[in-house]
């Protein structure tokens, strides 16, 4: 089988050719598109660090075979601002201070914002914290993460409804 | 990680035909990759059958038996309306394992087929008679406060990890397969197997077979009205069970007509409590009923080294999980789905 796979990335198609079928969603970006806001802190699942969508889902994108991936879309935290305009979660982590040294923050805002498109938390921070368990951050800035997904999330609600309108 | 033949084939027949030695399916690969990673796993091909057409539904018979394809992620099964409201303590399971980003990934098929978590299986420095048959077993004498106390052997105390498994084991699932010798049943209960003297023998699947759903019949549904999972953990999210519990009852006239009771993290495989089931069949709910149907469960247990606590622990988590299933399905799946520490919630969600 030939190892040339298609994706679009951040709203751009992109063709690729592989090398070598180990590499993983997360090493491809990385290493080969040069797109480093997804960062591998534990390559193996357990922080969340490595988060995008894929086709609009959150996964972890080093668990995750580029190859498996062919044809899918995928949002890198490099595709969520439009031009100088911040995306509404990045706006509320940084309103809230929800981080400190920074580098789980795009699994974080990513993870946020697939956990706002599922729509399953409503405004109890209980089920964000727990929708949310799967980004790891050491500073321990869980409580300014906690507050800015729900802040963003009622953003990024008025802005539907104001669509809809 | 070890490199690797990639195929993807188009069909079912055509992945069958790529199965067999050396060769291992590759669904989301939250598991596969994992392993391979550290070395566990070393397959010399890969056949991707995440895209195969027809594995991916959720249908239901006229008669209400659900059938699930082997490709549903845990995700969309776990929030499927219809599922949740028919077997909730399914539902609460898939929510209360991993992690979201996880769930959105994993797949029915693969959560039945994921490996233990014993980090001497992971460790390909360690001997590990699961991973390296006639190695040994380090994690006898080793650090093994979480390992099984049921069911083991002195070849291997190794436990399974899922969660999904343990409702799925108690409902009488069905698991529907198929290999180079056409398609079959196989009854949940004797999917995995204990280690005995054999533990790289994990499953009752031929070399070559691949799960394609699981069956839940419709008189499953009858203990939605009761129907929890209680799962002990070391932290309250995205963790594996310390000791986890599915119970169901169905209740006439104040008397438990049918109980179903299973328990994870305990054994090599989903522990069906079936003598604890009989226990309870005709009685009245009471403390009384669940303190003698925990003892029931666990008469067997034996600590394979530290974890003698895991017994008394069990039998506890199992009266919980009656009690909550007596007191009835909650309306919606609480906000922290299957925590003995979930505070009452106020959000609204899916039921």
């Amino acid at each position: 089988m030939s190892l040339s796979i298609s994706l679009t990335i951040n709203g751009q198609p992109r063709a690729v050719d592989l090398d070598d079928p180990r590499v993983t969603l997360l090493d491809l970006l990385r290493e080969r598109l040069h797109l480093t806001g997804a960062k591998k802190g534990c390559d193996r699942g357990q922080c969340g660090a490595c988060t995008v969508l894929v086709d609009g889902r959150r996964i972890n994108s080093c668990l995750s075979l580029a190859l498996s991936l062919d044809g899918a879309e995928i949002v890198t935290i490099e595709g969520l601002a439009e031009g100088e305009r911040l995306h509404p979660v990045q706006a509320a982590f940084i309103a809230h201070d929800a981080f400190q040294c920074g580098f789980c923050t795009p699994g974080q805002i990513m993870s946020a914002a697939g956990l706002i498109a599922e729509g399953r938390a409503g405004e109890d921070p209980e089920r964000v914290r727990e929708l949310m368990s799967g980004n790891i951050c050491r500073c321990g800035a869980y409580k300014g993460v906690t507050e800015a997904v729900l802040d963003a999330q009622k953003v990024l609600t008025d802005m539907a409804r104001e669509d809809a309108a | 990680m070890n490199r690797f033949d990639y195929v993807r084939p188009a069909s079912l027949a055509e992945a069958i035909a790529a199965g067999g030695p050396g060769s291992a399916f590759l669904a989301a690969g939250t598991n596969l990759l994992d392993l391979m990673k550290g070395g566990a796993e070393r397959p010399q091909r890969l056949v991707d059958i995440s895209r195969l057409p027809g594995l991916d539904a959720i249908e239901w018979s006229a008669d209400g038996d659900v059938r699930i394809g082997a490709l549903v992620r845990n995700a969309d099964l776990a929030y499927d309306a219809r599922f949740q409201k028919a077997f909730p303590a399914v539902a609460e399971a898939l929510l209360a394992g991993a992690s979201a980003q996880l769930r959105n990934a994993a797949t029915l098929g693969g959560n039945l087929m994921q490996r233990t978590r014993c980090p001497y299986f992971y460790d390909v420095a360690s001997a590990c008679n699961r991973r390296a048959p006639g190695s040994g077993c380090d994690a006898i004498g080793g650090e093994n406060r979480l390992h099984a106390v049921l069911g083991w052997s002195e070849h291997c105390i190794a436990t399974h990890p899922s969660d999904l498994c343990v409702p799925l084991s108690a409902l009488d699932a069905v698991v529907e397969v198929e290999g180079p010798h056409g398609r079959r049943e196989i009854a949940f209960e004797a999917l995995h197997l204990l280690p005995g003297e054999t533990p790289a023998r994990e499953t009752a699947l031929a070399p070559g077979e691949l799960i394609i759903a699981v069956r839940l019949p419709a008189q499953a549904a009858a203990f939605a009205g009761h129907a929890r999972y209680l799962k002990l953990r070391e932290r309250t999210s995205y963790a594996f069970a310390v000791v986890s519990a599915a119970a169901a009852l169905r209740l006439e006239g104040g008397v438990i007509q049918e109980a179903r009771l299973a328990l994870g993290g305990v054994a090599a495989k989903p522990w069906r409590a079936r003598q604890a089931e009989a226990v309870m069949a005709g009685a009245s709910p009471s403390a009384e009923t669940f303190a003698k149907a925990a003892e029931a469960a666990l008469a067997d247990a034996r600590p394979s080294g530290e974890n003698g606590f895991k017994i008394e622990l069990a039998r506890r988590i199992l009266v919980r999980a009656l009690s909550l299933a007596l007191e009835g399905t909650p309306e919606e799946t609480p906000a922290l789905p299957a925590s003995p520490f979930a505070p009452i919630s106020g959000a609204s969600d899916v039921a």
